[in-house]
């Protein structure tokens, strides 16, 4: 029963963005060839990558408002390195980035589950003192595209089989976590924890060290989301990706995770990113400002938060009318 | 070591004694020191002009700071306030170039104030919806609508009597603001602490269906309550749009943190039910006097957020530390 509620509404996320896409492609058939929606994923990777991380953390009860800030301060100390040693190889970038992120992620996860601090005051706090670090390293200047080294830049961009890097690299996370999600003791962790924190304490499971864990994989992800962002984009400054944490919750919540915890799959992460990264595409091709673009994925919360507990309400209320009725 | 059990204590302390070692109390010393490292940091601090001019570091902050308090009090957030004032900043952009004088534009901001918290409280209390996503994302909503209407231009040409409102001094160098900021002071302290109302907000935030069962009328507490936090967005678009005379749809970008971090600051429980408005009257001018001093001693502005930041945390971590240390 519940299986099927959830698998329904991925297929109805899929019924959406088939339809979202046949409406583009009435009025421009290009946005549909293979090249365009390649390219469309590719832009929405870096969305990806960032909403699996949140889903597993919003999983647990839990929000990462520190995600963009990490992406961020992350993405400015590789391009600093790279300035610094040009020749250092793309692997060491890569464990830089993913051990700083990692490291970032972990800060949260000991502050919530050592210190039992709320996660949105300590990932409020954690966002802006990131991008604070960042002005600080950086002392407020941009690392530009002729500083970073070619081999630098040219990685998120190679292509292989009509998709490049980045595209890959989410596609890759999309499958491991898939299988961390379902097939492993941690990944069903997560959803106890979330789902009835006191009946996993008594099956067995450190709820705080399950959320210190979910936070530690969201920094990871941001952390390799924040080389790859810097070098696609080829410039790192104080404010990239500002205001993106948003969008990753925004993705998150059309997805169906429920913020209330122990609801969510990586599939509906994948799918919700991929809803607002059309959106976003599609935005210049109908000839719509960019500027619409915060207030589109604003209402798309609001609507999907609201449509998720309408959902909710009706799967688990129906015992209570009636005893309402009754009385 | 076992931070969860209540341990009701055979013989409650003094007053006197209960009152030495609050909040509060330790927060004024903070305020105090700040103060007295300030004056000895730089030549400049005291100086009755300047300091006039440092209230303006919270004034508009603060009065919306104590709308949220009695939110997050009751157990509920909203994170749309800075996006609030963006709105109503851009309503009454819109207003002046059609014309409308000062009392129409000051309508004309609270009026989107009243209807921005009345969307957020109809989506929480009557869609029971949670609030953090709610307001995250009437957040992104509030300000698209601002850059919808303004993209990259701006509003300007506000008449001077409206400037008053951020711009006036009532007396020597007490500034409008301030004064405005003294009396929304008074009038929450008064709502939250003397009145059936700040005790029906108290009980919501411990126990919302013990509130329910003892005849509390939780959800229309809960929408006034975000009714309020609205308003007092309103209000304080008005002071900033006044002061810096001109809307771009990026104004206030950040302040809902620096608001919740002022609430929290002041001794309110982030998970409710407890907090009170003194402190975050003190909280107030601990956060003016600290960015104040630091904008003195020549340091950016985007470094005093790694301050605010770690104060935030480091309020709510040290107490903790202090205990489990103590524990043992």
């Amino acid at each position: 029963m519940l299986k099927r509620l959830v698998t329904s509404r991925e297929i109805l996320l899929v019924g959406a963005i088939v339809l979202l896409l046949m409406l583009i492609s009435s009025r421009f058939p290009g946005f549909i060839a293979p090249a365009n929606l390649a390219n469309v994923f590719n832009d929405t990777s870096p969305l990806i990558l960032l909403a699996i991380g949140q889903m597993i953390v919003i999983l647990t009860k839990c929000i990462d408002l520190s995600v963009a800030a990490n992406l961020a301060l992350t993405g400015m100390v590789v391009s600093m390195v790279n300035v610094a040693a040009p020749g250092l190889p793309i692997v060491f970038i890569l464990v830089i980035a993913i051990g700083l992120g990692t490291l970032l992620g972990m800060i949260n996860g000991i502050l919530v589950w050592k210190l039992a601090i709320p996660p949105i005051v300590v990932t409020l706090g954690t966002m802006t003192i990131f991008r604070g670090i960042i002005f600080v390293i950086s002392d407020g200047k941009w690392v530009n595209s002729h500083e970073m080294s070619p081999a630098f830049k040219a990685f998120p961009r190679a292509d292989i089989l009509g998709l490049p890097v980045l595209g890959w690299i989410a596609i890759l996370a999309v499958i491991i976590f898939s299988v961390v999600m379902t097939r492993t003791t941690l990944g069903r962790a997560f959803y106890a924890a979330g789902g009835n924190p006191h009946a996993a304490t008594y099956a067995g499971i450190n709820v705080g060290k399950t959320q210190f864990w979910a936070f530690t994989i969201s920094g990871a992800l941001a952390g390799l989301t924040g080389y790859l962002w810097v070098s696609r984009f080829a410039v790192s400054y104080v404010d990239i990706a500002g205001g993106f944490e948003l969008d990753v919750v925004a993705a998150c919540v059309i997805g169906g995770v429920s913020i209330m915890g122990g609801i969510g799959t990586v599939a509906g992460a994948l799918l919700g990113a991929l809803f607002l990264g059309i959106i976003k595409n599609a935005l210049p091709v109908v000839d719509i400002s960019p500027f619409w673009q915060l207030a589109i994925s604003g209402g798309a919360i609001i609507v999907a938060v609201a449509l998720n507990a309408q959902a909710n309400r009706e799967k688990g209320r129906i015992i209570l009318k009636r005893a309402e009725q009754a009385s | 070591m076992s931070t969860t059990d209540r341990v009701i204590p055979d013989r409650l302390r003094s007053p006197f004694e209960q009152r030495l070692k609050s909040w509060e109390t330790l927060l004024l010393f903070v305020a105090i020191g700040i103060f007295v490292a300030n004056s000895f940091a730089s030549p400049y601090f005291l100086n009755a002009w300047n300091l006039s001019d440092a209230t303006f570091n919270f004034t508009e902050k603060a009065m919306i700071a104590f709308a949220m308090a009695l939110l997050i009090i009751s157990g509920e957030i909203d994170l749309s306030v800075a996006s609030i004032i963006a709105l109503a900043s851009t309503a009454m952009g819109a207003a002046v170039q059609m014309g409308v004088g000062t009392p129409g534009l000051v309508l004309t901001g609270l009026g989107v104030g009243l209807i921005c918290g009345a969307f957020n409280g109809v989506l929480v209390t009557r869609l029971g919806l949670p609030s953090i996503v709610v307001t995250i994302g009437t957040m992104s909503l509030f300000r698209g609508i601002s850059y919808i209407v303004l993209g990259d231009q701006a509003f300007r040409g506000y008449p001077a009597s409206f400037s008053w409102f951020g711009q006036g001094y009532v007396w020597w160098v007490i500034s409008f603001e301030f004064v405005l900021f003294a009396v929304i002071a008074l009038i929450y302290a008064v709502l939250l602490h003397k009145t059936n109302f700040g005790r029906a907000v108290y009980a919501i935030g411990n126990n919302a269906t013990g509130a329910m069962f003892s005849g509390i009328r939780v959800q229309r507490v809960r929408f006034i309550l975000f009714l309020l936090t609205g308003l007092m967005s309103g209000v304080a678009a008005i002071c900033l749009t006044a002061r810096l005379g001109s809307t771009r749809p990026s104004i206030a970008t950040g302040w809902e943190l620096e608001i919740v971090t002022m609430v929290v600051l002041g001794g309110v429980s982030i998970l409710g039910g407890s907090g009170t408005i003194v402190g975050v009257v003190i909280a107030a001018f601990v956060m003016g006097l600290v960015t104040f001093g630091l904008g003195l001693l020549n340091v950016p502005g985007i470094v005093m957020s790694i301050v605010i930041g770690a104060l935030l945390i480091g309020v709510i971590a040290l107490p903790r530390l202090w205990a489990m240390w103590r524990a043992g």
